[in-house]
This record gives structure tokens, sequence and C-alpha cells, in this order.
């Protein structure tokens, strides 16, 4: 695997950056002259190439306002458990690498935690997809784990590889109705977008039937693509795969339009960030919510038919997409400390500053190819610090995130110490039959 | 009902254990004569159970081009009505040769052979999903046979059976034999350990594989593998296990996410005790393990290993 | 050098393989096709002795449902031009398919036929013999590396137990070959689709066949199920069973 040699190259190189004899700026001159030496001096003897590539390509135009400050390295995630941050690629690119070719190109999840702290908006969010969509289409290698979920989602639109004609299974098991709007299409008030990993995942299939039950009992006139739903391409854009977004996109788009319904609520916060900030771009506008957020504006429906106690020590971990990309804290803390007998407390790294969970922008299929680069799953970091503050519960409101933290709390070792549920599960289990 | 000519099949100086199979197979059909193309005198006398060899002196090392010009010139011999070929990668290009030489009707991967009227051939397609009978016709016809289909000792006995020569024909002469390259020297050889751990498609990616090594550390197994793994280069050839690898047989063959291809199924369907762990239920390794689980094998496997330590 | 490949649409097993009425063959009108993995291995080979060299590749299918996708994502890996021969059955045996390429394909005067070496429906033969008799070359299969060099190309058959034996084989031939140097490329979607706008896929007529050997599939069924396995539940029972057989 040619990953194994490109880790850690770079390249000096000669250039001709030579610092000018005098040099005036919208009319201001800001000629050196009392720092002279004999003759000018080279402020840069590196070959940046490969820095003015990048900053060509649309999109990834901001690489180059970074001025080395490393704000965002004290809040990268990847630098927590490894070696990574904008202003380390910055500094790389100036140096030679080809940021193409290298195990940094795939490393970021896109959690815009960067972006965040960032005094210059140097966009990790916009840069990335930029980059690794060029890498892709130059034909240079893509970790395969990923290339064979891009291929899985080509042929079957979603990620596991599962048919798509077993994508509505999961209702069979859910006890109350499921509209199947692909069959039987009619007005609905609510497009449920149920999502891959709710639709075949083991887990998702829980808090899915879950959902259905928790929107019955309010009474909620809802209905879904059934198996003519696809992914939403969230992952997938921002992995690089942009045609393959497209071709995601568009064929929602068209199912969307071809029904009757006055919003859309979707399961996950990728979906959330597709549907509300790209789908648009595609021609596809729809009023659309993330499920927490459609069920705390319920919450006089909702609180009532809580009855059941949930007495646990719960923790809840924001995720990147609906908290810092989309600006939603509240909802899933309205909808937790709704919870009859909760005992609620946050974790260190909560709301803006919430750790990722390592799934995002590709991060889902790329494990493998990250055991390489990181000392400690994000994922693993993150429930150590779930049990650190004393939670028996982690509440997540993302399907990534149920496989990604189950998994991690096996491989800390934490089995038994720790449930992770999705908040629909627990809002179900408070809710009598 | 005609003869059933049996093609012979050797590789490095032995007669491959199908060859065998197939003459029980045939005794069961009709008079069995085996077409023996390149062969020794000693491999003769291993064909006792047949009642004619026919001979034919070629190269000994295979050639898809004289082989398969030579069958053509026993087929003229013989007439037979059926002829039986190993469905190996020397077997199939025979009986698509002689199926193309003399317009005779042809069944691949077949598990069984009938000879009532007209002859049928059963095989298991589509990794081992549908079961198809073929219909042949009264002959003669050609049909490849999986390995493993027929017991071997029904056909192996030691003897002199008549033996008729025939002359190689003078071939197209455009595919030249170069060299046998074996394999490396084998790190471990599976077919001498007692358990082997053997994972498929289900395993997911290369780094994976650890995995199912640290179950064989507990074990003292080896990891063994079906055919995709080997084709991706994540184990070396030594370690596959099926129709184009070795044939196992150990005390207990573990099987994680191993679908159950019969491909796969012909290198260790006769291991003593097979223990299969896929998420599919519906798998066909289920039919063929002795015990099984519907587990995702990540969710099982390292809680196994933890329970042996 | 002038390099065909032939692509064959195949179900995708990853649905559940229904039958026909009659219970004679598989009923396709639900049914998801795919590319014939090992017709991809070939192909990667084709694009990979093209890259190696000065060569030309041509991807060859009979048409059928979504095989014009298979086309464009052939030309997307890097196959030259695309070639779909019309008015033959694409579920049609080996004996019969080979037939339609070799008239499909002597007109083109290729120099190497690769295709791949099996697929998994195959009940009457492998395409890559039949069609090399067809067309009067020479054929090996079960290839497993190739390399060309002038008139020849030199190919390793694999045979079980991992042993090999190097041919060299005089062109023109037909290889089958069962795995690529390399896993198949990805050809991106965006890529594809940039294809799908930009290029054109040649059609040509399958004509007459005259006679071809047949052998009837009479019947086609899914196998038995509740076969041998006793389920477990859990770890301890797989362990209880491995203390029984002495190996824990």
């Amino acid at each position: 695997m040619i990953f194994k040699t490109m880790v850690r190259k770079e390249k000096e190189q000669k250039s001709s950056y030579v610092e000018k004899d005098s040099a005036i700026v919208d009319g201001i001159d800001i000629s050196g002259h009392w720092n002279k030496m004999y003759q000018p001096r080279e402020i840069m003897n590196y070959d940046v190439t490969p820095l003015e590539d990048l900053r060509a390509l649309p999109g990834a135009e901001s690489i180059g306002n970074c001025y080395q400050c490393a704000q965002c390295i004290g809040v990268c995630p990847i630098d927590n458990v490894g070696d990574y941050g904008p202003r380390k690629i910055y500094r790389k690119l100036q140096m030679g690498m080809n940021l193409l070719e290298s195990v940094d190109l795939w490393q970021c999840t896109t959690c815009m935690n960067c972006l965040r702290v960032c005094p210059k908006e140097v966009n990790m969010i916009d840069i990335m997809p930029a980059a690794r969509e060029k890498a892709i289409l130059d034909g240079k290698e893509v970790p395969a784990e990923l290339q064979e979920m891009f291929q899985n989602c080509a042929e079957y639109g979603n990620p596991m590889g599962e048919s798509p004609r077993k994508r509505a299974r999961w209702a069979k098991k859910a006890d109350v109705e499921v509209k199947d709007l692909s069959k039987n299409p009619e007005p609905v008030d609510v497009l449920w977008f149920v999502g891959d990993y709710y639709a075949y995942h083991g887990r998702g299939n829980d808090a899915a039937q879950a959902m259905a039950r928790v929107l019955t009992k309010l009474g909620v006139n809802f209905g879904t693509l059934g198996a003519e739903e696809r992914c939403d391409g969230d992952s997938q854009r921002l992995a690089g795969e942009k045609g393959l977004y497209e071709m995601l996109a568009e064929h929602n788009i068209e199912k969307f339009n071809s029904l009757d319904f006055k919003k859309m609520v979707v399961s996950g916060p990728h979906a959330y960030n597709a549907i509300k900030n790209e789908y648009p771009k595609m021609g596809g506008t729809y009023d659309v919510d993330h499920y927490t957020q459609f069920l705390s504006a319920m919450m006089d429906k909702l609180k009532p038919l809580m009855t059941k106690e949930f007495g646990k020590k719960v923790t809840f971990h924001d995720p990147c997409y609906l908290g810092r990309h989309n600006g939603e804290y509240e909802a899933p803390r309205t909808l937790l400390n709704a919870i009859p007998g909760i005992q609620f407390s946050e974790m260190f790294r909560n709301k803006e500053q919430g750790y990722c969970c390592g799934g995002g922008g590709g991060g889902m299929w790329l494990d493998g190819f990250m055991a390489d680069n990181i000392n400690e799953r994000l994922s693993e970091n993150r429930v150590k610090e779930a049990i650190a503050v004393g939670a028996e519960v982690l509440a997540v409101c993302c399907p990534y995130e149920v496989s990604r933290f189950e998994d991690a709390v096996k491989s800390t070792g934490n089995e038994g110490k720790l449930e992770v549920l999705d908040i629909i599960e627990i809002i179900d289990r408070c809710i009598e039959e | 009902m005609g003869d059933i000519l049996v093609v012979a099949e050797h590789l490095n100086g032995q007669l491959d254990e199908a060859t065998f199979e197939l003459i029980g197979m045939a005794n069961g059909l009709g008079n069995t004569v085996v077409a023996l193309i390149g062969g020794t005198d000693e491999m003769v006398s291993q064909l006792g159970a047949a009642s004619k060899v026919v001979k034919v002196d070629a190269a000994a090392d295979f050639n898809p081009e004289s082989y398969g010009a030579a069958l053509g010139a026993v087929a003229d011999a013989v007439n037979p009505q059926v002829v039986l070929t190993t469905g190996s990668s020397m077997g199939m290009e025979l009986a698509n040769s002689l199926s193309a030489q003399k317009n005779w009707p042809l069944a691949v991967a077949a598990t069984g052979v009938s000879a009532n009227g007209s002859v049928k051939a059963q095989a298991a397609l589509f990794g081992g999903k549908i079961i198809a009978t073929t219909d042949l016709g009264s002959g003669p016809c050609i049909v490849a046979v999986v390995g493993g289909s027929a017991p071997a000792d029904a056909g192996r006995k030691e003897g002199s059976p008549a033996v008729e020569t025939v002359d190689a024909p003078a071939g197209a002469g455009k595919v030249h034999f170069k060299k046998l390259i074996m394999p490396e020297s084998a790190d471990v050889d599976i077919t001498t350990k007692d358990v082997l751990v053997a994972i498929g498609r289900g395993i997911g990616s290369k780094d994976d594989i650890e995995v199912a090594e640290e179950l064989a550390e507990a074990l003292d197994a080896a990891v063994a593998a079906s055919r995709p793994i080997i084709d991706a280069g994540w184990l070396p050839k030594s370690r596959q296990v099926g129709k184009s690898g070795l044939k196992v047989k150990p005390k207990v063959y573990i099987a994680l996410g191993i679908s159950g291809a019969p491909e796969h199924l012909e290198g260790m369907k006769n291991s003593s005790t097979i223990i299969a762990i896929n998420s599919d239920k519906n798998a066909p390794i289920f039919d063929v393990a002795h015990y099984g689980m519907v587990a995702d094998l990540f969710d099982v496997v390292e809680e196994l290993t933890e329970a042996l330590d | 050098m002038k390099i065909v490949v032939p692509l064959k649409q195949v179900p995708d097993l990853v649905e559940d393989l229904e039958l026909n009425d009659d219970g004679t063959g598989l009923d396709y009108e639900y049914l998801k096709m795919k590319l014939n993995e090992w017709d991809d291995h070939a192909l990667e080979e084709a694009i990979l002795t093209k890259e190696a060299g000065d060569a030309e590749v041509i991807a060859v299918a009979l048409d059928g449902e979504d095989v014009d996708k298979m086309l464009f994502t052939a030309l997307a890996k890097g196959a030259d031009k695309a070639v779909k021969i019309t008015g033959a059955n694409p579920y049609a045996g080996n004996h019969e398919m080979a037939k339609v390429l070799a008239n499909a394909i002597s007109g083109m005067s290729p120099d190497l036929v690769l295709v791949g070496v099996q697929s998994a429906g195959d009940s009457d033969g492998w395409l890559a013999p039949l069609l090399a008799a067809h067309l009067g070359m020479p054929s090996v299969s079960v290839v497993t590396g190739l390399q060309v060099s002038g008139n020849t190309v030199t190919v390793h058959k694999e045979y079980s137990g991992g042993i090999m034996a190097e041919f060299d084989v005089e062109l023109p031939g037909v290889i089958g070959i069962q795995a690529a140097r390399q896993t198949p490329r990805y050809a991106p979607v965006s890529k594809v689709r940039q294809i799908q706008q930009s290029a054109t896929i040649e059609e040509v007529a399958a004509g007459d066949l005259g006679d071809v050997v047949t052998s009837t599939v009479e019947e086609m069924k899914h196998p038995e199920k509740g076969g041998g396995a006793k389920m477990l539940s859990d770890v301890e029972e797989i362990v209880e069973v491995l203390k029984e057989k002495g190996v824990a």
C-alpha cells in the first residue's frame, strides 16, 4: 500500500520568492528598507507550487489565508490523538507536500471545529471536498474501504451494499403502520427521510421502530419513501465523490417532488445538512427539520405522553453536523431535559466545543486507514469522556454514532458500563405502550 | 448405453484424486474408458477400476492446445456416449475444447450425473443459491464435474486394464508450455493443522484480518481464506481453501464471514467439525456446517478470543 | 495493439434469486444485474496493458438492461471504444454468446481478447475457449499474470495448491482472466457522468447465428433449507463445542 511510504516525506526545493526592493499596496508604502541587509532576503526558499495548485481549485482558495496562528490545532479532534490540523497542512504544502497524494487528504472528518476558531476563515469544509474530488478524478489512490463504500452507494444507493429492495423491511417490525408513499402515494403532513443506518443497521432499526411508534402516538400523519429512498449523499460529497452525491440527490429530489407533504423530518444530521443546505442548489428546497427540532416543537403534546421513568445518569454527544454546522444545540437538550427522572450532565467538551465521533467526511469508512495515523479512535476518546462524567447512558441523535460508540465501548473495555442510545429510543421507552 | 469416457488429470507426475472420483461415478453409469494423455505406465496401473485405458503419448505437462487436440482423437476412437472431465483449471479447458471441436453439448459445475434415457447433470450455480438440472440429450455429451462430488475410493483400484494407444495429432502449435512455478515455501501448511480459522468476504478489509489472527493464536490454529481474500492479495496463496486452492480436512474449521459458495465448499466440506459465523441467515455455508451462528463476526470473534484466553 | 474485452451482466447475488413461473430459469424482471466481476478483472488487465505500452481497448457487450451504463463505466475506466451488439439474448448460455461475440469481434481484427474466466451462472461452459474456437485462435484460461511482448503474450495459468504454469501464446489469442494484477479500479461517478455526455456507444447487429449447440436447463430450484447446522446463540456455546472437540 503506497500510503505507508508517503506519510512524512516533504521535499525542499529552491524557489524564487525574494523580497522586493520596494512595495506600495493600496497607496501605502510598505517597503522594508529599515530591516534590509546587504541584499534582498529570500523570504521563502520552498517550491510553493503545491500550495498554489491547491489554492487554484474552486472551493479551496481559503487555504491561502492561513497565517499559522495554530488556534485550529488546539481544537482539531484528530490532532488530539494524532498529528494533524489545517495549520500543519498549510506548512507542509509550503514545504512541497502534494496534498492530493498525501495521507493528510483523508484524515479530516470535516467537524468544523477549526473553522469555528480560525481568524482567517480557512475553510476545511470546502477545501477537503475540492481537493478530494480532484484526487479522485486524477486517479490518485483512494483508501480501499472508502472506495468500496463509493461503489456500494453507486450500485445500491446505500453505503453498506445491501439490496435496495430491502430498504423498507425494518418497518415490518415496527408494530405500527409506516406509510410507504412509493407504493401508495397520498398527501401527508410529514415526509420522514429515514436514512441508510436506520434502514439497514440492526441498532438503527431499533431507533427507526422507536421513531415510528413515537410519531404515531403523537398523531403525526407521516409517510416514507420506502425502498425508493437513497442515501442523502452528504458524506460522499465531502469525501470527494461529487458525481455520486449529485446522482443520489437527483434521485431523492425527483422522489420528493412527486409527493405531497408539508414538512420533511430527517433522522440524521448529515441528511439534515444535505437537504437543508445542499439540495436547494440542485433544485430541491424543502421545509426540513432534524427530528429533535420537530419533536421539541411538539413538547406540549409529547411531555404528557412520557409517563414512564428513565432514572439514569445521561450525558449527550453533540453531533457535529447538527451542532457546529447548523447551530442547533438546544433541541436535543429540550427533549432530554423533559425525560422523566433523567439525571443529565454535560461532558466537558460540549455544544460548540463538542468532540467529533470520527464518522463525518467519510470517516465512517476510514477506520482501518486511520488506525495507522492515530493512537486512539475519536469515538474511544469520547466514550472515555462520557464515563469520566459519571454517565451510564450516552445519548446521541446521529445514526452514525450508535454503532461507532457501541464499538468504542467494547474496544475500550467498558462493556456493561455505558449504554449508547439514540434520543428517540429513550423517548420511546418513556411512553406507555 | 455407450461408453463413459473419463479424462484423467495429472499434475507434476501424480494422478489427481478427482480422476478416481470420476471413475467411480462412471462405473455407476456404464462401461468406463479412461483417456490418459501425457501420462505414464505407472499411472495406468492405478486405473484398474476402469475397463480400458486409451493412452496418448504427449508432453508430460498439461497444454490446453495439444491435450485438447489429443482428446479429440481419443473421442474419435472411443465414440463415447458421455465424457466426464474434472471441473478444474485443466479439466474445464478440455471439456470446452472438446465441445467446440465436436459440437457436443456440455454441462459444467456438475455435482451429479444420471443417464436413464437422456443424460442429465445437476449443478449448483450462483454461489450455490440455485440447483440447476440440465438435459444433455441422449449423447454424445460432456459433463465437467466438481471435485468432491463422488467418493474417490470407489474408483481407486490397482490393476492392468486393457491399453489402447492413439496417436497425438499435430496441434496448431500456438500455445507453448514453458515451466511450472511452484508456490513459495509456505510459511504454514494449512493442510496439516488441526484447527483452521477461515475468513471470507465478510472480513471487510485487510486490517480486520487481525481479529481472525488473534482467534487463531488462541486456538493454536492457522488463518486460511476463501478466494476473494487471496485475489485481493491480503493473504498468500498458501492459505487459500477451495477449488483453486487447497483441500483441507481439519478437526475444526471455523468459517468467518464465508458465504459457502460451492467452489469454497469443495476445499473444506470434509472437515470433521465445521462452525460457521455469518450475518446472513440464508448463507449456503449453514447447510454444510455442523454448528452455526447468525451474527456479525466482529461482534463474536473478539469475545470468543477473550473467552479462550 | 488492439485488445477486445467482452463484458457480461450477471445477476447480483445480493438479491434473492427468484425463479420464473415454470421453474426452468431465473425471473429476470426484478433482478438487479451487475458487471461480472471476472470481466471487471479482464478489463483492468486490458487497461494496465494499455498503460504499459501502446494499445487500444475496445469494450463489447450484448444489449440489455443497464448495459449502456456498464459500457460508459468501462470508458471512464480507460477503454477507448465501446460497442453494443443488438438483437441477441444477453442471458443466453456461453455457447450462444460465444457465437454472437465471435461474429462481432472477428470484424475488429483484435490482437488479444481478454474475458473473465467464468461467471456465477455458467452452466454450459466457459466463454474464452468457446469464443477462441469460433475465432480460430489459441486460448488459455484461469490466468492471473499477463505480459505482452511483440506477437506473444506470456501468461500464468493457475492450478490448485498455488501451483502455476507459464505459457507463451502466439497472438492473436483469447485469454480467460482469473484475476488482474491489482484490484479493478473505481470509476468515479463524476467521470462516468462526464463520459455519458460526451461519448457514444457504437452499435452492431448480432446477425445470423446458425446452429448453436444447446444443452437445455430443464429445471432450476432453490436448495433445501434447514440443512445441517445446529444454530448456536452465544459465544459460550461456541466455547463448549470447541472444548468438546478437544481444541480449546
